[in-house]
């Protein structure tokens, strides 16, 4: 099971360091963590996406609040939320198979932001369904290299997660 | 006028109320070491490994109650006090050592004695601190002492480089903390409480885990209070020794692996057990399916993290355990003994004994020695079978009167930790009952006793190896001993001497008591070596996997 959680930390050297060091020293799971600083310049935003289960969330909560630089935890709701990741996926690209390349990226909104002679560079925003569709559909052209983000995501609507607020 | 970093640094400490510090001096911390000789309240003691240092400070905090300081320079200094810093952090102790570092221009070039200690000691402090601007030092000295003994208490390591330290600055002590990620929370929830109140009303078979959470926050009285009013029999964990008298008729003494019959029964039959500052560590609760199977559980804790991490509360409570006894004790019900401490009474018949083949028992000295001081000391332990026998045998009446290194069990603690523990209590006697293995850890400390007029006794109980462990290889290794008898050991009461420490070697019983008596009465150091059989196994114990109500020998 999938978790994503937010995450304000003082915007401190060593946060980075010591928020990774309790993953892997307490075995918890990270499958992606994405880091920069928020509206305010002391405080730095960090979005986890934890695996593991309601034990190993709770857990994963709970040490991370024990960090002193470690602001505020806050559990993203799918349903309540907006999430995205950005993705940069070079892919080969002959001149005879380019325009099935373009076309598709099309579709998915994507944005062709380099070309050389032999492949492409393709930007592509959206949440994990749509990248993971698009690098699926890519796949048999030959993705040379692909570089993700990791998932960001706000609350929607007029909830936010800040440091004002008392939970 | 403007005083440097390391000044500022003294500064900071005697401002908070600092008395004595454990360290040991080297390049990059030359500048503190320089202030620190000018300085007029702060009393440094120079211990014979930084290991110690920190130890000593640990000590000290337990007995003491308030934060131990311990300093070393970089590098070697500092990686010399991470057993220490490691030890302090499984048992929650507040301490805040200081080292040195390289100048800060210099820093990840692996120049002469750099190690990045803040990265190596991140995973055992509270916090911890590499300090980039000299002007910071004030506020971060100030937030050290404060995490480090808040909340749940814990060490705090700031790293000093050695420029930093040289910098002047203009010294103001900060009067307030503002530190935003870090909010302990005292209070319990009062819905929670009264949940807490009533389980306890309602259960027919309550049995009171104590553990070191007790000790910290100062709680023995509202524990008390709360086991008389409802007759609830009280079994502490080992960090819980002396949060309950262990003279009162209401104690079970020690529950866990290598704990009475009669906790671990009582804790198997309860049908609530009140955990009250402990964390239900895995040699407390043995195979965790098997705890306490037809108990509810309520779980006081400061620390939120513990709560559901070992074992499930149905009642959990994160707050400071006094305060939270203090408020279930308005809503708790005076109870009369029922059938349940009739029960309790029958259980406490199976005691646990030893067998007196040998000439001389390291049980019969730790009852002897029990019985000669009354509870009226402070014992600190090393680590292995003597410091297990300690817990079992001997009587403690009294809250921090028992110093162990419980969840990192660090042989070597207990002599740096008396040392430590005679500075925060000057007139107790304090005794380190050692394994030889132990000893041999960290004995060079008997100078740092001796330099200083510290009367330190130390109990050794010479097995010529290391018994704990070899009980382990008889149990787990069908008796394959594999490196714990010792091929040397040197002769200790010579050794003694030689640091100008009175000793004396007995062998047999007949000696006991006269040399307990010359234990009490040497009015310095004494080394009483007593020569024990390697084959004494500690009982009861319960084996891996096991619940802790099937014990061997108990
Ligand atoms: C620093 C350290 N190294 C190793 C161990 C593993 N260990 C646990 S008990 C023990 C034996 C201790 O021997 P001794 O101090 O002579 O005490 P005894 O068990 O013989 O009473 C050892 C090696 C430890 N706890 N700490």
């Amino acid at each position: 099971m999938k978790t994503t959680l937010s995450v304000l930390v003082e915007n401190h050297p060593g946060v980075l360091s010591r928020v990774a060091g309790l993953f892997s020293r307490r075995g918890f799971n990270i499958d992606s963590l994405a880091v920069g600083t928020t509206e305010n310049p002391d405080i730095s935003r960090m979005t986890i996406v934890v695996d593991g289960d309601d034990y190993i969330v709770e857990q994963v909560k709970k040490q991370l609040n024990k960090l002193v630089d470690v602001i505020k935890v806050s559990k993203i709701i799918p349903e309540e939320s907006v999430s995205r990741e950005l993705v940069l996926i070079k892919v080969d690209a002959e001149p005879q198979v380019r325009s099935e390349i373009i076309h598709i990226a099309e579709i998915f909104r994507a944005n062709i932001v380099d070309v050389s002679r032999k492949s492409m560079i393709i930007e592509l925003t959206g949440d994990k369904d749509k990248v993971t569709a698009f690098e699926e559909l890519l796949k048999p052209f030959g993705i040379k290299e692909l570089v993700r983000t990791g998932i960001i995501a706000v609350n929607r609507g007029t909830k936010t997660i800040k440091i004002e607020e008392e939970d | 006028m403007k005083i440097t970093a390391a000044e500022a640094l003294i500064r900071s400490l005697e401002m908070e109320g600092v008395e004595v510090v454990f360290g040991y001096p080297g390049g990059a911390i030359l500048p503190v070491y320089d202030s620190l000789f000018h300085a007029k309240k702060l009393k440094h003691i120079l211990t014979r490994s930084e290991q110690a240092a920190a130890h000593a400070a640990s000590g000290y905090a337990r007995v003491s109650g308030r934060v131990g300081v311990c300093m070393a320079t970089s590098g070697p200094g500092a990686t010399n006090l991470v057993t220490g810093i490691a030890t302090a952090y499984m048992d929650s102790i507040p301490v805040v050592a200081i080292t040195g570092q390289v100048s800060t221009s210099l820093i990840g070039r692996d120049v002469f004695q750099e190690v990045d200690i803040t990265g190596a000691t991140a995973p055992f402090t509270k916090h911890n601190y590499l300090v980039k601007r000299a002007e910071d030092i004030p506020r971060i000295v100030k937030e050290a002492f404060y995490i480090a003994s808040t909340g749940r208490p814990g060490p705090v390591l700031i790293d000093l480089p050695k420029d930093v330290a040289e910098t002047k600055i203009e010294f103001k002590y900060p009067e307030q903390i503002t530190l935003r990620g870090y909010k302990p929370k005292y209070e319990g929830h009062p819905l929670q409480i009264s949940r807490a109140a009533e389980a306890i009303n309602k259960a027919l078979r309550p049995v009171i885990c104590a553990g070191g959470g007790v000790n910290s926050s100062g709680a023995e009285q509202e524990l008390m209070e709360l086991a008389e009013k409802a007759q609830i029999p009280v079994a502490t964990t080992l960090m819980g020794i002396g949060a309950f008298p262990e003279n009162h008729p209401l104690s079970l003494g020690m529950m866990g692996m290598h704990g009475t019959p009669y906790a671990n029964r009582a804790v198997t039959e309860s049908d609530l057990v009140i955990a009250t500052g402990a964390r239900f560590g895995d040699r407390l609760t043995g195979r965790v399916a098997g705890f306490a199977p037809k108990a509810r559980i309520i779980h006081i804790d400061i620390d939120p993290a513990e709560i559901g991490k070992n074992v499930k509360a149905d009642i959990p409570i994160v707050g400071n355990v006094k305060r939270v006894l203090e408020e279930i004790l308005k809503e708790v019900h005076q109870k009369q003994p029922t059938e349940w401490n009739e029960r309790i009474a029958e259980l406490k018949k199976n005691t646990f004994t030893y067998d007196k083949k040998n000439k001389l028992c390291p049980q019969e000295i730790i009852e002897e020695l029990s019985r000669r001081t009354a509870g009226n000391a402070i014992i600190t332990t090393e680590v292995g079978s003597h410091q297990m026998w300690v817990a079992q045998y001997y009587r403690f009446i009294k809250p921090r009167t028992f110093i162990s290194s419980g969840g990192l069990g660090t042989m070597g603690y207990g002599l740096p930790a008396a040392i430590g523990a005679k500075f925060a209590k000057p007139d107790e006697t304090v005794i380190n009952i050692c394994g030889d293995g132990s000893f041999q850890m960290n004995l060079a400390e008997m100078a740092t006793a001796v330099e200083n007029n510290l009367s330190i006794k130390m109990i050794l109980f010479n097995n010529q190896g290391l018994g704990l462990v070899r009980q382990l290889q008889e149990f787990y290794c069908k008796k394959r001993y594999s490196q714990v008898y010792f091929g040397f050991v040197p002769d200790f009461v010579k050794l003694a001497e030689s640091y100008r420490i009175p000793a004396m070697r007995i062998e047999s019983r007949d000696e006991l008591p006269g040399a307990i008596d010359r234990l009490i009465a040497e009015k310095g150091c004494f080394l009483l070596e007593c020569m024990v059989d390697i084959y004494e196994n500690v009982y009861p114990m319960v084996l891996n996997g096991s619940p802790i109500n099937e014990m061997i020998g108990g």
